[in-house]
């Protein structure tokens, strides 16, 4: 295939997925920052909210202060922030034109839906209600999005290149809330902070909906070791790192078997995936959980220009 | 292009040749478009969704199919690759992008076509050879069903500034490593002064009367047309030569005084861009308007594919309707409309 389109296809699925986890930490942010202060402490959850999304720098030269009323404008609705949720929508939607043919009925409906709704919205929600309603829209359209391409596409390299994109975004995004809240994550022979810190810690587990999940997988109340060990090294948590590099080699592995062609996208991917895997909570702490959030980052993205030199250029 | 021969020497591959009906018996050829003419994505979708809403109009009357155009289409452009191609050679449709008019037609069509939509980005040239980038590197590139002006072609013959071309096509094509379908230049023969000519040079090529006749055409860069068409311009539907789409023309029964004064001084001023004709009764179709059904005028766009091996046209045309009360000009972009065409099997 043309590699513009599957670079299109492999941006329309980073997009979508972006949008959709840009949603989820407002979702949690606008929840946290209603709680009292005695229960989460003086935080500022907006600047958080800012940082995870990776765009700290260009928030403050159009801003004064991080506030619900500036980062949801930022993260939400700003044509200026190309990484804001509209941005996101019209970003995938130009893209899903372009490949027009190399999508279903299904996900072009879905997609070009989502595009022609977001109007609805206009600049900004008049209400906190209605913010919750875009909130959940918005993780509507990207769940019929990705369902619409898992349901109706070919399983052949248009599909693969489009997973990718979803891996390795939702990678990032995992790893930035950590990356964010690190400090909040301590080794189990750590003293722990008390009850202050039980709503930050299911704050974050709700930011990768995985309250539930966790509770099913560890049988026991919310201690911040297990949270890091769920969203880094469980690979049965579909958004931990772990998971997420399952299948990515896999999607990698399709590739090549299909052209017939190993190359260094399918042995960058394989060797994050061999790290993980051979990871012991206990070890990332003691080597600094921060340094290993941060070393992951580096090599998701170097991943990314890999995939790309490889196959999209 | 002057001394340049093309591969299979064939220039016009895809043609769409205008045609209107002014009595029971009499067509005329209006218009021939020899450069990239469009529509064809029309024709086949108006007929999908006859199909759908009139089942029973179809079940009572055989009208023939015209599915197979793609079909038709992809064979037409796979016989004329370049005799360096291999055996199965690779077609593209190259398209200025998303901005342009007719994208939804180019993606529809390569679609149908099952070929690469390519833009003037996803290919290059090395050693006179085009390729396009794909997943799994260069992919040589043998026939080009370009929908872009020649202009735009290639920044290194034509426009500099163009952003849609690709850089050193010219090269490949003159070396006939590449055929370009339609032929680069073939613009000159759906001008609309050569139109004028167009009977002589069949009868001159062909030893035959054309079996289409052409509307009677004043060609203004003659004294004596000139002199004519200037006394007539009340009556008279007046052309640029290099106008398309509708712009730049000016019938002569539906205009005021001022326009016709306009027309006039231009006239004056550059004749040889300029052609004339009578304003023709053209034909009109039964069409559901807001007050109920209504005739409205019409023409027809049957499409030719040349090929090496043979000449093939589907039973079938775009039909384009001016849904204007009265008006003459059936162009889209002046807000016309389209109908599904039938040609019936008796």
């Amino acid at each position: 295939m043309l590699s513009r389109t599957a670079d299109n296809l492999f941006w329309l699925a980073r997009y979508v997925e972006r949008a959709e986890c840009l949603a989820r930490i407002l979702e949690v942010t606008q929840r946290v920052t209603t709680l009292p202060l005695a229960y989460v402490g003086a935080t500022n959850e907006w600047e958080s909210a800012i940082e995870t999304a990776g765009c700290a720098a260009a928030f403050a030269s159009n801003y004064p202060e991080a506030n619900e009323e500036t980062v949801i404008d930022f993260l939400c609705f700003s044509a200026a922030n190309p990484s804001s949720i509209r941005s996101c929508f019209e970003i995938a939607r130009t893209n899903a034109r372009a490949v027009r043919t190399a999508l279903t009925v299904e996900m072009w409906d879905a997609i070009n839906g989502t595009w022609l709704e977001l109007k609805r919205f206009g600049n900004g929600p008049t209400s906190r209600e209605e913010f919750m309603r875009f909130l959940r829209w918005v993780q509507e359209s990207s769940l019929r999005f990705d369902g619409s391409a898992y349901r109706t596409m070919l399983r052949n390299d248009a599909y693969w290149f489009s997973r990718l994109g979803v891996y390795i975004e939702r990678a990032d995004n995992t790893a930035r809330i950590l990356d964010v809240k690190y400090h909040l994550l301590l080794p189990a022979n750590e003293r722990v902070g008390g009850p202050l810190d039980y709503f930050q810690w299911a704050a974050i587990l709700r930011s990768v909906s995985a309250l539930t999940a966790y509770h099913w997988v560890y049988r026991e109340s919310v201690k911040p070791w297990l949270i890091a060990d769920l969203l880094i090294l469980k690979d049965e948590m579909p958004r931990s790192l772990a998971s997420c590099y399952s299948a990515l080699v896999q999607n990698l592995d399709n590739i090549a078997r299909a052209y017939g062609r190993q190359g260094a996208a399918q042995r960058k991917a394989r060797a994050i995936r061999a790290r993980l895997e051979n990871s012991r909570m206990e070890e990332i702490f003691k080597e600094g959980l921060h340094e290993f959030i941060d070393g992951f980052i580096n090599d998701n993205n170097e991943l990314g220009t890999v995939v790309s030199e490889q196959y999209l250029m | 292009m002057y001394g340049q021969r093309v591969p299979h020497d064939i220039y016009v591959h895809v043609g769409g040749i205008d045609i209107i009906r002014v009595d029971a018996e009499s067509f005329y050829v209006l218009e021939d478009n020899a450069r990239t003419p469009s529509g064809v994505s029309y024709m086949l979708e108006n007929r999908e969704i006859m199909l759908r809403l009139f089942p029973e109009l179809f079940a009572r009357h055989r009208v023939a199919p015209v599915e197979n155009y793609p079909d038709e289409l992809l064979a037409t452009l796979k016989s004329v690759a370049p005799s360096t191609a291999n055996s199965d050679p690779t077609v593209v449709l190259l398209t200025p992008g998303v901005y342009n008019s007719a994208y939804y037609e180019h993606s529809f069509l390569a679609d149908k076509l099952g070929v690469e939509l390519v833009e003037g980005r996803d290919l290059f040239v090395k050693d006179e050879l085009v390729f396009m980038r794909t997943t799994q590197g260069p992919k040589r590139v043998d026939v080009i069903y370009r929908r872009i002006d020649d202009d735009f072609l290639d920044p290194l013959t034509f426009r500099p500034d163009s952003a849609l071309g690709v850089p050193g096509l010219m090269s490949s094509y003159h070396a006939g490593h590449v055929t370009l379908a339609n032929a680069v230049g073939t613009g000159i023969a759906d001008d609309k002064a050569v139109y004028s000519y167009m009977p002589k040079i069949v009868k001159f090529y062909l030893g035959q009367e054309p079996i289409l006749k052409n509307v009677p055409t004043w060609c203004c860069r003659e004294a004596d047309h000139l002199a004519y068409v200037l006394d007539h311009l009340e009556e008279l539907v007046v052309k640029e030569v290099h106008g398309s789409g509708g712009y730049g023309m000016m019938i002569g029964p539906k205009s005021d005084k001022a326009t016709i004064a306009a027309f006039r001084a231009k006239l004056k001023a550059g004749p040889k861009n300029f052609i004339a004709q009578p304003t023709l009764a053209l034909s009109t179709c039964p069409t559901c308007v807001e007050e109920g059904v209504a005739p409205r005028h019409v023409d027809l766009r049957p499409f030719v594919l040349t090929g090496r091996d043979r000449i093939r046209i589907v039973p079938g045309g775009l039909t384009r309707v001016a849904l204007q009360k009265g008006s003459l000009v059936v162009n889209s972009s002046q807000g016309g409309g389209t109908k599904d065409t039938w040609v019936l099997d008796t």
